[in-house]
């Protein structure tokens, strides 16, 4: 037999448990992105910038870690000549993979807007098709179509070169593509190929939006297609531009899987087609150092953060 | 680095599990997928509360009022929870031993299935395998974690100096597990590499890769050449080399990185590594860094070899188009040649020592015991057949080439049987004699990063021409800044040194 003050007392006990529910369940809700963010992606994050001011050799455990300040940073950035080395060389198959992609990239789409009527969507997807392909099968079937002795470029080259007139413009001898003053254009044709597009498909759907209205306008006023791509298309895609290049910046910056399938892990002769991502990997397990790795995390992090701000501060800015 | 490690599968291979009688993995992989799901199952319905409660068995939702509904959820929430902690309380978990290796070793390990399920009928060998350069990711981040790690774990000869040294692994020569009273029947050079110190002992050999010489007979007798002109020294045999391109075009060897490959790595001084002397200095600036690089030169100089790195699609081809006459490898090369890169060349391969009186070892597999397995005493016991069962080596042997690091079964007489792919040569007699006298190692945790360093500095000799002794003394510079935490390497590079840590 429950007791009058019992009875009494539930009715007014649980709305104020509801209210206490109420108020906490939307943070219950939403508590799973924010515990999954934080044990996966800022635990790792705050705990490579605590490795980056340690030594670790991993395989010694834990209980291994010393302090060491700056020094893994200082070192990296005064003494370490193989981090200096891939930086350049990452710039270098930066800009040699990601300015021919957004050149093509640009006028392609406009080709593909104005003149393929239904099948530019096919051939919009056969342009988009390597970006959703393992990268580590294009990288080894273009490391087949480099090949020195038996690849299909070689082969075109030595054709070529067989021409009348223009055959003394092609090398007669095969080209050896891992040679250091090779390497990064091979490198940068796979990153080229495979990312055009990418760019492609961000460019048409960004000239999808362009008012009709504009463009017959100009048109009746006698503009041809390439003044209109130049004075009316081109302004309004700059803040796809600048989207797009912001993505080819980072992705080039951190380029890793096509270099390190080409030259074996390796980076080449003369380590001329190592990238920085490639040396933090070495760093890290080859050379069993994950706080100079850590270290080259965080610089790299820096570089790509300051080449996006001074991309935008270039093409970012309102009118 | 090379190709063979692409990113591979990762396998979990469950080769015995708790039935009377032993099934093949196949079907015990299926076996034990059914039993698992079985007994989480009939654990959920017999001691979850919620499934007997009558408020948990009511109507269709519908006719739910909202209190009702709220302890329906509360229900589910329960019986989810119920079914996470599960496993735990209803599952009497077997004895499971956790292997972790890569192909082609961990065939080794299911060639060994069955004679570890006769001495341990109620334990599941538990196989995980991924490529060579993963696992050894794997087996480095579990040792730093202390998660995942396996009870047995495999390593490569390039990653031992590393692995070896590390904290995380029992020293198998002290008790309970005892290697020095086996040690006398292992390749006493695959023994000294895994010693991080003198009587201690953190890995065990399981197979061995003398270097030998392979070169293709026919080729070589067209162009007048016979075996000795190749072995008796290195001038020979570049010598050779030159002879053969001027007869027939025909490379000598694939790539001049090997003859320093080999040279580096032989009539080493007792008690030093390849790179590192006992106390951790450099010796690349030696006379036999110097010998190697000038003899790899002279071979690209003299135009005997064909740049072909190996295991490109340009070195399997010339060594199967016959473009190429020799390859200097381990003896497990002769696998590779057999079974997929010159097949068609049956009876035209012989092997022989090394050039120079030269004996190399041209990688090898060691299994190690982790300080954090949760299963030792059954790894020891795996381990031991694995390395000092005779049959178990003979098999492993017989399977994929793995050379036997047991020197009982070196003395097998199918030692001295004829290989029909070598025009009936006993060629493995020739790899045992080497793997006699190939000089212990001490291996050393920077190899891998010493090896890169020189390597990057041949290559600068060989397709750039940089003077050899420009090269190595930059080898050396680059070896000191990058091995900076090293007490030795910071004493030697001076105050103007980073100060590295102990």
């Amino acid at each position: 037999m429950r007791s009058a003050s019992q009875i009494q007392s539930r009715p007014s006990a649980r709305p104020a448990l509801r209210r206490r529910l109420a108020r906490w369940m939307p943070y219950l809700f939403i508590s799973p992105f924010f515990i999954l963010f934080a044990v996966f992606g800022l635990f790792p994050l705050l705990f490579s910038v605590w490795m980056s001011l340690h030594s670790w050799d991993p395989a010694a455990g834990l209980g291994a870690m010393q302090w060491v300040g700056l020094e893994n940073y200082t070192y990296t950035l005064f003494d370490d000549a193989w981090f200096h080395r891939s930086m350049g060389t990452t710039l270098w198959i930066a800009l040699l993979a990601g300015i021919p992609q957004h050149l093509i990239a640009l006028p392609l789409a406009w080709f593909l807007h104005m003149q393929l009527g239904r099948w530019r969507n096919l051939v919009l997807g056969l342009y988009f098709l390597p970006f959703i392909t393992s990268t580590v099968a294009i990288a080894l079937v273009f490391g087949a179509l480099f090949s020195r002795e038996f690849g299909v470029v070689n082969q075109t080259l030595a054709a070529l070169n067989g021409l009348p007139l223009l055959g003394a413009m092609f090398p007669a001898q095969p080209v050896d593509w891992t040679q250091p003053a090779h390497l990064p254009t091979m490198i940068s044709a796979v990153v080229f190929w495979r990312y055009v597009g990418w760019n492609t498909v961000l460019y048409l759907s960004a000239m999808q939006t362009i008012p009709k209205d504009l463009l017959e306008a100009a048109a009746m006023d006698g503009a041809g297609p390439v003044r209109r791509f130049v004075h009316i298309v081109l302004p309004l895609l700059k803040p796809m531009v600048f989207f797009a290049v912001t993505l080819t910046l980072i992705g080039n910056l951190q380029l890793f899987e096509e270099p390190f399938i080409l030259t074996s892990g390796t980076g080449g002769t003369d380590q001329a087609g190592k990238t920085a991502a490639m040396h933090m990997y070495s760093v890290a397990f080859a050379e069993g150092d994950f706080g100079t790795a850590s270290a080259v995390a965080w610089l790299l992090f820096l570089v790509v953060a300051g080449a996006t701000w001074l991309n935008r501060r270039l093409l970012g800015r309102e009118r | 680095m090379q190709t063979r490690s692409l990113p591979s599968r990762h396998r979990v291979l469950p080769v015995s599990a708790r039935l009377p009688a032993r099934p093949s993995i196949a079907e015990a992989s299926s076996i034990k997928g059914g039993q698992g799901v079985t007994s989480v199952v009939s654990a959920i319905s017999q001691e979850n509360d919620f499934l007997n409660a009558p408020h948990a068995v009511g109507g269709p939702l519908s006719g739910c009022t909202s209190a009702r509904r709220r302890r329906l959820g509360l229900g589910v929430l329960g019986l989810l929870a119920g079914a996470v902690a599960m496993p735990a309380r209803a599952t009497a978990a077997p004895l499971e031993l956790r292997v972790a290796s890569f192909p082609d070793l961990d065939r080794g390990v299911r060639a060994a299935a069955d004679a570890f399920a006769r001495r341990h009928p109620g334990v599941r060998l538990r196989l995980t395998s991924l490529g060579v350069f993963d696992h050894h990711t794997a087996m480095t981040t579990a040792l730093a974690t202390g998660a995942n790690v396996p009870d047995l774990m495999a390593v490569d000869v390039d990653y031992i100096g590393r692995l070896s040294r590390s904290a995380g692994l029992h020293d198998l020569a002290a008790a309970p597990f005892g290697a020095p009273a086996f040690a006398r029947r292992l390749a006493p050079y695959a023994l000294a590499a895994a010693q991080p110190a003198p009587g201690q002992q953190t890995a065990l050999p399981v197979d061995l890769g003398p270097g030998a010489l392979f070169y293709r007979a026919d080729l070589l007798q067209r162009a007048g050449i016979d075996e000795a002109a190749l072995t008796r020294s290195w001038p020979d045999f570049i010598a050779a080399g030159s002879r053969l391109r001027q007869a027939s075009g025909t490379y000598l060897i694939a790539h001049a990185i090997d003859i320093a490959r080999i040279g580096i790595r032989s009539g080493l001084v007792a008690g030093d590594g390849v790179y590192f002397d006992a106390e951790g200095l450099p010796l690349v600036q030696s006379a036999r860094f110097v010998q190697a690089f000038e003899h790899a030169r002279a071979a690209r100089v003299a135009g005997i070899d064909g740049r072909m790195r190996a295991w490109t699609n340009e070195w399997t081809e010339g060594l199967r188009s016959g473009r190429v006459a020799a390859q200097m490898m381990g003896a497990w090369l002769g696998g590779h040649l057999k079974n997929w890169i010159a097949p068609a060349s049956h009876g035209h391969w012989r092997a022989a020592q090394l050039p120079g009186g030269a004996f190399a070892a041209w990688g090898g597999s060691y299994y190690a015991i982790p300080r954090l397995a949760r299963q030792p005493a059954l790894a020891w016991d795996f381990l031991q057949l694995l390395v000092l069962d005779k049959a178990q080596q003979l098999k492993a042997f017989e399977q994929f080439d793995a050379f036997p690091s047991l020197l009982d079964a070196q003395a097998d007489a199918v030692m001295d049987q004829p290989i029909a792919f070598l025009g009936g040569q006993p060629a493995r007699q020739l790899w045992r004699d080497a793997s006699a006298r190939i000089a212990p190692t001490v291996s050393d945790r920077y190899d891998p990063v010493a090896s890169l360093v020189v390597e990057d500095e041949l290559m600068k000799v060989l397709d750039q021409g940089k003077p050899v002794a420009l090269a190595l003394a930059d080898a050396r510079r680059t070896l000191e800044r990058r091995v900076r935490r090293r007490p030795a390497a910071a004493a030697a590079a001076g105050a103007a040194w980073p100060r590295g840590l102990a």
